[in-house]
């Protein structure tokens, strides 16, 4: 915490600002979690040595290229950064619980370590959760979906997800050393100036968002070109599937919104560094470009997390309801429209800032037309439901709390697009309600059902189903428990990040969504229980056909988990659902009579080493150490170039081997459809298509 | 059966009949296209930002003060200048011809030069007048934007340097010739972006 006496004013040329007083053995809360981590981190470590596993971890993941495995990598990070930001939520709701002047008194929390939380968990929920599943569920699916066997870039993807999980270390580290920003997630100065926040908290923030945003824009590119240019032939883009036409809009406006990202912090950097005045109170600076600014990349940052949600919806929802997603057209359209107005409506996060009645007026106008689109959306849902035979697995859970949840946050989004109601609501739990909302009920509820339809692909066994049923139900329960109270409260005055309240009517409200957090606390639980419980009893849910819903788009075309060339021969496209097509003209399931072998990237070192050493880069700048930071930017350009000078970046697969694959796979599937008839009981292990209807 | 779904022509397996090469030349041009776009958005930001800081002087000097029009035009020059001969190095490796393409690319890293060490001069004398970074917003804004081009100047430069070992060890290859044409994308570009700084700063400053 900022206790003033362990601010260093005076960097020591070997350690900057870097001193014993900066870990925080004064407390008990922290340190007991320091010591939780460096035991369990020295745990897995220990476990890895003692197994002796290190060169295959080295060998097949952390050097991997291969976009499955950096998926998986993705995700499981994004479920390890989970624990930590839902333990930050855990603390604010019972800090607030407890935190009214006619009971205990203050709670727990003094105000410096409560504001780190909130903006930790702001931070931590967007940058390091919500980014990482869905540009996770991306790198799994994307390529699979549209026929390629990898992204254009294989390297730039290995780079990202290391880039992304050094700026997670980095939040990581301020926990232990140091502190975090104290500021609110998006750090507004002058708050988040020197004046203000003269220790590391805020250049924590700067640096692990600058590292793992250039990661995020460097995805963007690859992402981007991958599904312009590796597309299956006959592919066409009205062909293509929806969620990777949502996963290209989403790329579009990562192209488009992250480099405002990168130069807003690149501005607040120097403001704290040099000592320009970019955003200062004095010398001409101008605190209201940065709000600005940040808004005009993180309007369109929760676009980014939506838009591929919605694709995920229309996957599943077409999937379990046996036929074609209604309204093709009309749903791709409408997520364009969303792109594009994305970028317009920015202002809505600031209606108070004194713009004016005309300018508000605008982008209040606006921002209520993007729920025009995102209307249509609902109905394309709807009505692909409509006359379906829905089948009722976890992924649909998910998909029927989502259309209700976020329809209720999408109205409350009208709401507070009305600037005149916004000037009696901005700032207030209703706004923290409805944008929980929208991210909860929306987004995230989006990445679990995906995480859930896919998991099979991924892995070659499905999850658990009763299990992922009850975690949607908890969550569903928890979240309308945890959020609704607050939109009460918003109405009762209670504005957002108060440590310590005096209102004693509050505290009810506060009590019902402290117990939402623990409903969630347990569906999370579930969750973690659900993927335990599905490994342990793997042997009966396996998925050998590698179709185990009945899927209709190319990804359920191959082995569960694919070959790592994905395609053993490249898919040629004639339908949108073009595994439907294939099994509706029984051309699915069969093997090709020969194979040609085929071009892939080899794993690299660059990657991990290039993200470590500006992971030490970021370290150093934090605490300014100038020497370290000097010497590790060097060592990224040399690793860069040496990289860059390196000959062999690919190779061949021979034939011989992609038969021994190929055919092991389809001896499974013989052995299956032999079987078929006589032992129904298992009906996951039966080809998707003998349980398909056409529509 | 759907409506939209076309009936199979014989012979149709669902997967390609013959597997083609993939052109990875190409998916680096057109990646290397999209970064230009999304640094065309960073450079947007901080010229909106010059913009808004544009007369945040706080009573200190004004570009009126310091700017000095003929000293810019002879860096433009040069900037200018090296984008022809980055172009008459690209017909070079066209034409396989390393003399050419080596001779050209080190005039345009000459040039390069040149306009680098010009704008470390500007700064320097302007911080010296006693316009710093530090100064007023208009000057942070004005040393952010101008000296963002530079530093892009400079990883060109460096670039260009990476890119002449990889030609005398391999000599103009398909890769190099794609390495060439994205480095020359990347020339261009901030050449054009050097046009918007002239006349948003330079000439707009002495106005």
């Amino acid at each position: 915490m900022a206790n003033k006496a362990t601010i260093v004013t005076d960097p020591d040329p070997i350690f900057g600002k870097l001193t014993w007083d900066s870990i925080p053995f004064y407390d008990p809360i922290i340190l007991t979690t320091a010591l939780v981590v460096i035991m369990v981190g020295a745990g897995v470590v220990g476990a890895i040595l003692y197994y002796g596993k290190l060169r295959y971890l080295w060998e097949e993941w952390l050097t991997s290229v291969d976009h499955k495995k950096i998926g998986i990598m993705y995700i499981i990070a994004a479920f390890i950064m989970l624990i930590r930001g839902f333990s930050d939520a855990l603390l604010m709701r019972s800090q607030q619980a407890l935190a009214v002047s006619d009971s205990s008194g203050v709670g727990y929390l003094p105000p410096e370590h409560y504001d780190q939380i909130f903006t930790a968990h702001g931070v931590i929920m967007i940058f390091f959760v919500a980014m990482p599943l869905i540009v996770g569920l991306m790198n799994l699916v994307v390529p699979l979906q549209i026929g390629a066997r990898d992204v254009a870039f294989p390297f730039l993807n290995s780079l990202s997800f290391w880039l992304f999980v050094v700026g997670a270390m980095l939040v990581n580290a301020s926990l232990f050393i140091g502190e975090f920003a104290a500021t609110g997630w998006l750090a507004y100065p002058p708050l988040s100036g020197l004046e203000y926040s003269p220790w590391v908290g805020v250049d924590y923030w700067l640096w692990a968002l600058q590292i793992s945003g250039i990661g995020t824009l460097l995805s963007g590119v690859n992402f981007f070109v991958t599904i312009i240019r590796m597309r299956a032939p006959g592919m066409t883009l009205m062909k293509m599937p929806v969620f990777t036409w949502t996963s290209l809009c989403a790329n579009v406006l990562i192209i488009l919104a992250f480099p405002i990202l990168t130069v807003t912090i690149t501005l607040l950097t120097l403001d704290r560094y040099l000592g320009t005045n970019f955003f200062t109170n004095d010398l001409g600076g101008n605190q209201m470009m940065y709000v600005n600014l940040i808004w005009a990349w993180g309007h369109p940052e929760v676009y980014i997390l939506i838009l591929p949600a919605f694709g995920i919806f229309s996957e599943v929802t077409a999937t379990f309801s046996r036929k074609r997603l209604f309204g093709y057209t009309s749903f791709i359209w409408a997520t364009v429209c969303i792109m594009v107005l994305s970028f317009i409506v920015w202002l809505h996060h600031f209606f108070t800032m004194g713009a004016g009645a005309s300018v508000n007026a605008f982008f209040g106008i606006a921002t209520m037309v993007i729920s025009i689109p995102t209307g249509v959306k609902i109905f394309n849902w709807l009505f692909t439901m409509y006359k379906g035979r829905v089948k009722f697995d976890s992924p649909m859970w998910w998909t029927c709390s989502f259309l209700i949840t976020f329809t209720i946050g999408g109205m409350t989004g009208v709401m507070l697009a009305i600037p005149a109601a916004n000037f009696v609501l901005h700032n207030s739990l209703f706004l923290v309600a409805h944008f929980h909302n929208v991210i909860i009920g929306g987004a995230l509820f989006g990445y679990f059902a995906g995480l859930t339809y896919w998991f099979p692909k991924a892995t070659g066994f499905k999850l658990n189903e009763t299990l992922g049923k009850w975690a949607a139900g908890l969550w569903t329960v928890g979240f309308f428990l945890a959020f609704m109270p607050l939109y009460v409260l918003g109405f009762m005055g209670m504005t957002r990040r108060l440590n310590y309240y005096d209102n004693p009517t509050w505290n009810t409200w506060l009590l019902i969504a402290g117990a939402g957090a623990l409903i969630i606390l347990i569906a999370i639980c579930v969750q973690f229980y659900q993927v335990f419980a599905s490994i342990r009893d793997r042997k009966k849910n396996l998925d050998v056909t590698g179709d185990p819903w009945g899927g209709r788009t190319l990804e359920w075309a191959t082995s569960s988990p694919p070959p790592f060339y994905n395609f053993a021969r490249t898919p040629h496209v004639m339908d949108r659902d073009q595994f439907q097509y294939l099994k509706d003209h029984d051309l699915a399931f069969k093997q090709p009579a020969e194979y040609e072998r085929i071009h892939m990237p080899k794993n690299t070192w660059a990657g991990i080493v290039i993200a470590v050493l500006s992971g030490i880069m970021g370290f150093a700048m934090v605490w300014h150490i100038w020497w370290l930071a000097i010497v590790s930017t060097a060592a990224m350009i040399v690793a860069f170039i040496v990289y860059n000078f390196q000959r062999s970046k690919d190779y061949y697969v021979e034939v011989e081997e992609i038969e021994r694959i190929e055919n092991s796979y389809f001896e499974q599937l013989n052995h299956i459809e032999n079987n078929d008839l006589s032992n129904d009981t298992n009906e996951v292990s039966k080809p998707g298509h003998s349980l398909s209807i056409t529509a | 059966m759907n409506t939209l779904t076309q009936t199979p022509e014989p012979g149709y397996t669902g997967y390609v009949a013959q597997e083609h090469h993939h052109d990875y030349a190409g998916d680096s041009l057109l990646g290397f296209w999209i970064y230009i776009m999304s640094d065309c958005i960073l450079f947007a930001t901080l010229f909106a930002t010059y913009a808004v800081l544009s007369t945040g002087f706080a009573g200190g000097l004004t570009p009126k003060d310091l700017f000095d029009l003929e000293f810019v035009a002879v860096e433009t020059a040069l900037l200018l200048f090296s984008s022809f001969t980055f172009g008459m190095a690209m017909l070079g490796a066209q034409s396989k011809n390393m003399t050419q393409l080596l001779l050209w690319l080190s005039i345009t890293f000459a040039l390069g030069g040149g306009f680098l060490v010009m704008e470390c001069y500007e700064f320097y004398h302007f911080s010296n007048e006693g316009a710093g970074p530090t100064t007023s917003a208009y000057w942070s804004a004005f040393y952010g934007l101008v000296g963002t081009h530079g530093l892009h100047v400079l990883a060109g430069m460096l670039w260009m340097i990476v890119l002449v070992v990889h030609l005398l060890r391999d000599g103009i290859t398909e890769t190099n010739h794609t390495r060439l044409a994205c480095l020359s994308m990347f020339w261009h570009f901030l050449d054009v972006i050097w046009i918007c700084v002239f006349s948003m700063v330079y000439l707009m400053g002495v106005m």
